[in-house]
């Protein structure tokens, strides 16, 4: 009974073939469509940049200028929604895995999944409404908070599966040993989860870096370096958007060169954290 | 699979059989009822468990002896839907009493669990836990001392003495389901659960942790869920036998595999089912 096949066998292993090619396909399909995007911007982009370009602020056309003024204000933006979106976003997660119980709990989890699909233009026009008309002025803070509002379902969610994935019998070996739940929660299950929940933070700082809409309404956008945190404040994604559909060729240049740079902070930002909470057991 | 007739020969340690039954109830149990919802897991159970002696709980599958064993902490709380009838005493105190400190109760009961369960720090780190959450130690050179002493007691100390810092979760599964004996040890428990725990362990590790448990019980009450026949007669010295949630027969564990009062236990030890 040495390698003898019969016909089941056969059509078995040209099935597997076939679907171990399909799925083979479809990942090269992916990862090119994103190789070119990033080869594609890469090339356009790379063509502006300049030590002077990173640094200075916008200028009429013509006479080149920069966009310092809105990687600065993208970090401030980012730093606003992370102060605000993370702890949130994490404490809801932990409440969901952790804490909460029964109709209350399945109710506030339904609740994060809707927040999650909601278009981000809505929570732009909500912190308008909200922020921006009683105080008068766009101003960062807004922009922040607006950010921090579509970070929050998204932290929230990715925190509860990743502390879901520590497995019971840690809890209980804790719980045995003496220790109140929530030494439980804070000594235990949330470092085991930590590089899980960095993870799902990154996502979320990843996905607000891309947005505008959001923005439009409330940061604004400005062509100075920021002063002050209750004055409107520049943006890359704004700064993008204006530029793209500006009739200047120049700009259109300065709009790449800026997307490439916003991708590389993102990228950096990733990077970083990766390495902060790397594991370590 | 043919049925099997032949009676396995288990060999009991002469020790326990020179051990009476007449130490001090360290943990009495009156009456308990235990249910899962509506399903009741266990039926009136009344046993006692003498002070620093080993007790073995044997029975198939489902029979509730771990179930019962969780009862002793109360690690039941944690799971929603439980309910607890009937009276389990730890030094004549009810643990189900209402206003009862389970922190404190579990300071006093330790468990070891099936599977280890080492948490993601260093080998250090995990003895130290629940000396640093019960803040049991006034400095460093006093914790350093308890989690050397803990780790000579579960007999791992010599393997692991050169690498405190790394992970726990480099050891191999012997060590560290010592390493979680170790852990319970630290706090020094008064009485010891231990469910199945050399199920998941080859010969070599179920032996050390077989000779641990015998070295233990000179300090501790410990009580023990098996599967392993062989394993309780060589451990123990009393043995409880469940099926289907009920307690079945408890007695020394000499008399028990040579000449138990019970037919149903005796059914089960000679491997007429389960």
């Amino acid at each position: 009974m040495i390698a003898t096949y019969n016909n089941a066998d056969r059509t078995r292993r040209a099935v597997s073939a076939v679907m171990t090619s399909l799925t083979a396909l479809c990942t090269l399909l992916a990862v090119s469509a994103l190789l070119i995007i990033l080869s594609y911007i890469a090339w356009r982009g790379i063509g502006s940049l300049s030590f002077q370009f990173l640094t200075d602020v916008p200028r009429p056309v013509g006479e080149g200028g920069g966009i310092g003024n809105a990687i600065v204000g993208s970090l401030v933006l980012l730093l606003i929604s992370s102060v605000i979106g993370l702890p949130v976003g994490i404490s809801v997660g932990v409440y969901l895995s952790e804490v909460g119980r029964g109709r209350f709990t399945d109710g506030v989890r339904f609740i994060v999944d809707t927040l999650t699909g909601i278009p981000s233009i809505v929570t732009g026009v909500f912190v308008y409404a909200i922020l921006v008309l009683p105080m008068k002025h766009f101003s960062a803070l807004s922009g922040g908070v607006a950010l921090a509002l579509i970070m929050v379902p998204i932290v929230a969610r990715t925190t509860e599966e990743m502390l879901k994935l520590v497995p019971h019998s840690m809890r209980e070996g804790a719980l045995a040993l003496g220790a109140p739940q929530w030494r439980v929660t804070l000594g235990v299950v949330i470092p085991a989860a930590a590089p899980g929940i960095a993870t799902g933070a990154m996502l979320a700082i990843a996905r607000i870096s891309g947005e505008t809409a959001p923005l439009l309404f409330t940061a604004f956008g400005s062509r100075f370096f920021p002063s002050s945190l209750n004055e409107p404040i520049a943006s890359l994604t704004v700064q993008i958007y204006n530029y793209a559909i500006s009739p200047y060729d120049e700009w259109h240049a300065q709009a790449w060169a800026a997307t490439l740079v916003l991708m590389t902070l993102v990228l950096g930002i990733n990077i970083i954290v990766r390495f902060l909470t790397r594991k370590k057991f | 699979m043919p049925v099997q007739t032949v009676v396995p020969k288990i060999e009991v340690r002469p020790s326990s059989t020179a051990q009476a039954v007449t130490g001090k109830a360290k943990v009495s149990v009156r009456d308990l009822d235990f249910f899962y919802g509506r399903v009741q897991a266990l039926h009136n159970i009344s046993l006692d468990i003498p002070e620093r002696m080993v007790m073995a709980f044997i029975g198939p599958s489902g029979c509730g002896k771990s179930t019962f064993l969780r009862t002793l902490n109360r690690m039941n709380d944690v799971i929603p839907a439980t309910r607890v009838g009937g009276q389990v005493l730890i030094d004549d105190r009810d643990i189900y009493a209402p206003g009862t400190d389970v922190v404190e109760l579990r300071r006093k009961v330790g468990m070891v669990f099936q599977k280890s369960n080492p948490f993601p720090k260093s080998i250090f780190d995990n003895v130290a836990y629940g000396l640093r959450i019960n803040r049991v130690t006034k400095n460093n050179s006093e914790l350093t001392g308890r989690v050397e002493e803990a780790l000579k007691d579960a007999a791992l100390w010599n393997e692991v003495k050169d690498r405190l810092k790394t992970s726990a979760l480099s050891l191999s599964g012997g060590q560290q389901q010592r390493l979680c004996i170790a852990r319970a040890l630290a706090i020094r428990p008064e009485v010891l659960l231990m469910d199945e725990p050399a199920s998941a362990l080859d010969p070599i590790a179920t032996s050390k942790i077989e000779e641990l448990i015998f070295d233990l019980k000179a300090h501790y009450t410990i009580v023990i869920v098996t599967h392993n026949m062989q394993q309780a007669a060589r451990v123990s010295d009393r043995t409880a036998f469940f099926l289907l949630g009920k307690l079945i027969e408890v007695n020394s564990t000499e008399k028990m595999f040579t000449a138990p009062s019970e037919k149903l236990t005796e059914d089960y030890i000679t491997g007429r089912f389960g």
